[in-house]
């Protein structure tokens, strides 16, 4: 099978349609003026202007999905006993993730980390991440807020991709990375694309000297002591809303609740994202409630993506930099300063200190 | 320039208070953010122009001390409805008013220019000159403003201790104000419904509309996630998107100040505040009221009496 195609723009829609014959693809697809990741159907357009408003990770992990059905019925013989009957969700279609960005794809493997490649995987997340394959579009250029080349991606990486495309002449250059991939790549619309590879990698050059790295070379450690200061986040976070546009665009956060929906006799125990900026994120039944405040929250979401996940997988970030929750933010809080301020060499916590007040909240 | 007026001012209040909350330069030319200034020379760290969207008064009820805040005249609606409802304490509150001539929403610059990125932003009286990697555009700021801003009654602050410029008057026509109201009206209850279940489908519950309304009270408390009541699940159907936002809604009639906020913030650029616009349409026709404009005004939903004169009651 063929590793390197090219697909002429006209072909596109041939080719989701071709892609979706024995799966459900999810494309980003046009709704007034937003890009939202949807079941492609028939009369959805799809859009690949510009990255969609939310990353695709619902496609493999739901914002709300249901683990299991249950029903209480009464026994037959004895009427005033009740039995529950359960039923396990086992139903995980083969799935096509047409259209995301390499950020997009690469958050998927900071989830995979914690999902699958662990000893008590998660058969949902790892069943669905097994039967989707992920075809993703390079990037021509930058969006407002937007860091991938600081957290060590790129506007054309392939990591997490089975197939990257790139645009090129009226259409784009495919390149299968995994065997996945391949498979796809065997479809016939796709043309002969080795005569397309040079420009393609010099389009990708090009973008990739235009994303901005808000961090300055050899700043990549945190400063604990910054980090520990309540002044400094106090500072930092004074303007945050504590909603979770953040978290709920971010194509790395995992982070979920479970609830049992019940009505009458039937119901669902269902898994959602949750939200760390929320207040009852980690309230507990008690009352008492660890991060009551939202600058402990928000120290909690940097902590998580660039300090505690690296020291546990590797150095790892688990941030891709796609820039949402910069974009998205309704307030402008921008992470990536943040992050700059807590990797500076010369970071000192008495900078950040009140100077007539006590710390916020 | 009133920029410079503003840092003065700014200045001049700051030993007074504990916070002066106003707008700064944000991560990109086409973004501000709010800064919290405690020391005089941050003060000259502020910014005021057609970028300054936000609604600062949204913070005060969150304050535990005296502070001062930036308002134009649509959010110092914001702080006369505040003082209606005793969400604050007037004498705590030092209010620096800029009288205002329109403001830019992001989205739509972001749109017009095709979501390429920003290099740099300049304003001249009344339009607003983007530059990008492809070039130059420039746009008058009423092609560009959100919707509030070309029905805005209020263009100078209702209250204030401050005015960083000459008060000036609103010169359109009272009726704009629900203009996209009536349009909606025109529509058939079936094609209304349609309508907005396709924009709040659009909806990811990550609740910014509510966290920005300023005048969302329950924060925490909020009905759409407590479990007892339990009337909302943590599904993600289409019922529950509707349902919260119906309450959003109801929760705000008679009392929306029409600052915009939940639709300026909404990441899915869902027309949120249309459903509580229409219903400020129909609180104002039955109760003759109108939030956010006086401070010595009850809101209809905090008095009751026997007989409203324009509602029929059946008598039994």
């Amino acid at each position: 099978m063929a590793e390197k195609g090219y697909l002429p723009k006209e072909k596109i829609k041939e080719f989701v349609e071709a892609l979706g014959k024995d799966a459900t693809v999810f494309a980003p697809c046009l709704e007034g003026d937003t890009i939202v990741f949807r079941e492609y159907a028939a009369g959805k357009e799809i859009s690949l202007d510009r990255p969609a408003n939310t990353p695709p990770k619902g496609a493999i992990y739901p914002q709300c999905e249901t683990l299991l059905s249950f029903e209480f019925k009464k026994e037959a013989d004895s009427p005033q006993k009740m039995d529950v009957e359960l039923k396990v969700n086992t139903d995980f279609p083969k799935a096509v993730v047409f259209g995301g960005r390499p950020c997009d794809a690469r958050g998927f493997t900071v989830i995979d980390r914690v999902f699958v490649n662990t000893d008590t995987a998660d058969p949902y997340y790892k069943k669905r991440r097994e039967n989707t394959t992920i075809v993703t579009k390079c990037c021509n250029g930058p969006v407002a807020g937007c860091f991938c080349v600081g957290v060590g991606g790129g506007p054309a990486v392939t990591e997490g991709s089975d197939v990257v495309m790139t645009e090129v002449d009226g259409g784009y250059y495919l390149e299968a990375v995994t065997d996945k991939g391949k498979a796809v790549m065997s479809l016939p619309m796709i043309q002969d694309g080795a005569s397309y590879e040079a420009k393609a990698k010099q389009a990708n050059e090009k973008a990739t000297a235009a994303v901005r790295n808000p961090f300055p070379a050899g700043a990549d450690k945190i400063s604990g002591d910054l980090f520990d200061s309540g002044d400094f986040w106090g500072r930092v976070i004074d303007k945050c809303l504590s909603c979770g546009a953040c978290t709920f665009l971010c194509p790395t956060c995992y982070c979920f609740n479970i609830t049992d929906e019940q009505a009458i006799t039937t119901g669902e125990r269902i898994r959602s994202w949750d939200s760390c900026m929320f207040q009852h994120f980690t309230l507990e039944t008690s009352g008492h409630n660890p991060r009551p405040v939202k600058h402990k929250r928000f120290r909690n979401r940097v902590g998580h993506k660039f300090y505690y996940y690296p020291e546990k997988y590797d150095g790892a970030i688990a941030c891709t930099g796609c820039g949402r929750c910069i974009r998205y933010c309704p307030v402008s809080v921008d992470i990536s300063e943040i992050v700059g301020y807590l990797r500076d060499p010369k970071a000192d916590p008495k900078e950040w200190a009140a100077e007539k007040k006590d710390a916020k909240n | 320039m009133s920029t410079q007026k503003l840092k003065e001012i700014i200045k001049q209040v700051l030993p007074d208070v504990e916070t002066v909350i106003c707008w700064q330069d944000g991560f990109d030319k086409l973004n501000v953010t709010p800064i919290f200034i405690t020391s005089p020379e941050q003060a000259d760290k502020v910014v005021w122009n057609p970028l300054c969207a936000q609604n600062l008064a949204s913070y005060l009820p969150s304050q535990k001390k005296k502070v001062a805040v930036a308002v134009k005249g649509c959010d110092s609606r914001t702080i006369v409805q505040y003082m209606q409802e005793g969400l604050i304490d007037r004498d705590n509150v030092v209010i620096i008013g800029i009288p205002c001539k329109g403001v830019v929403s992001k989205k739509k610059v972001q749109k017009a220019i095709g979501n390429e990125p920003v290099e740099d932003v300049t304003f001249t009286d009344g339009s607003v000159k983007v530059k990008t990697p492809s070039g130059e555009k420039t746009f008058a700021i009423a092609d560009v403003c959100p919707g509030k801003c070309a029905s805005c009654q209020y263009p100078t602050p209702i209250v204030y201790d401050h005015l960083t410029s000459e008060a000036i008057k609103s010169d359109k026509p009272a009726e704009s104000v629900y203009a996209d109201v009536a349009e909606l009206e025109g529509k058939t209850l079936e094609e209304r419904k349609a309508y907005f279940l396709g924009q709040f489908d659009k909806c990811i519950r990550c609740y910014a509309c509510r966290n920005a309304c300023p005048m969302c009270v329950c924060q925490d408390s909020c009905i759409a996630e407590t479990r007892e009541p339990h009337w909302i699940t943590q599904k993600l159907s289409l019922d529950e998107k509707l349902m919260f936002h119906m309450i959003h809604s109801l929760h705000l009639a008679g009392r929306c100040v029409e600052c915009g906020e939940c639709e300026r913030v909404c990441p899915m650029e869902i027309p949120v505040a249309k459903l509580k616009k229409k219903i400020n349409k129909e609180m104002r026709d039955l109760f003759d009221y109108t939030p956010g404009v006086n401070p010595e005004d009850k809101p209809p939903m905090y008095t009751f009496n026997v007989d409203e004169a324009k509602i029929k009651e059946h008598k039994l």
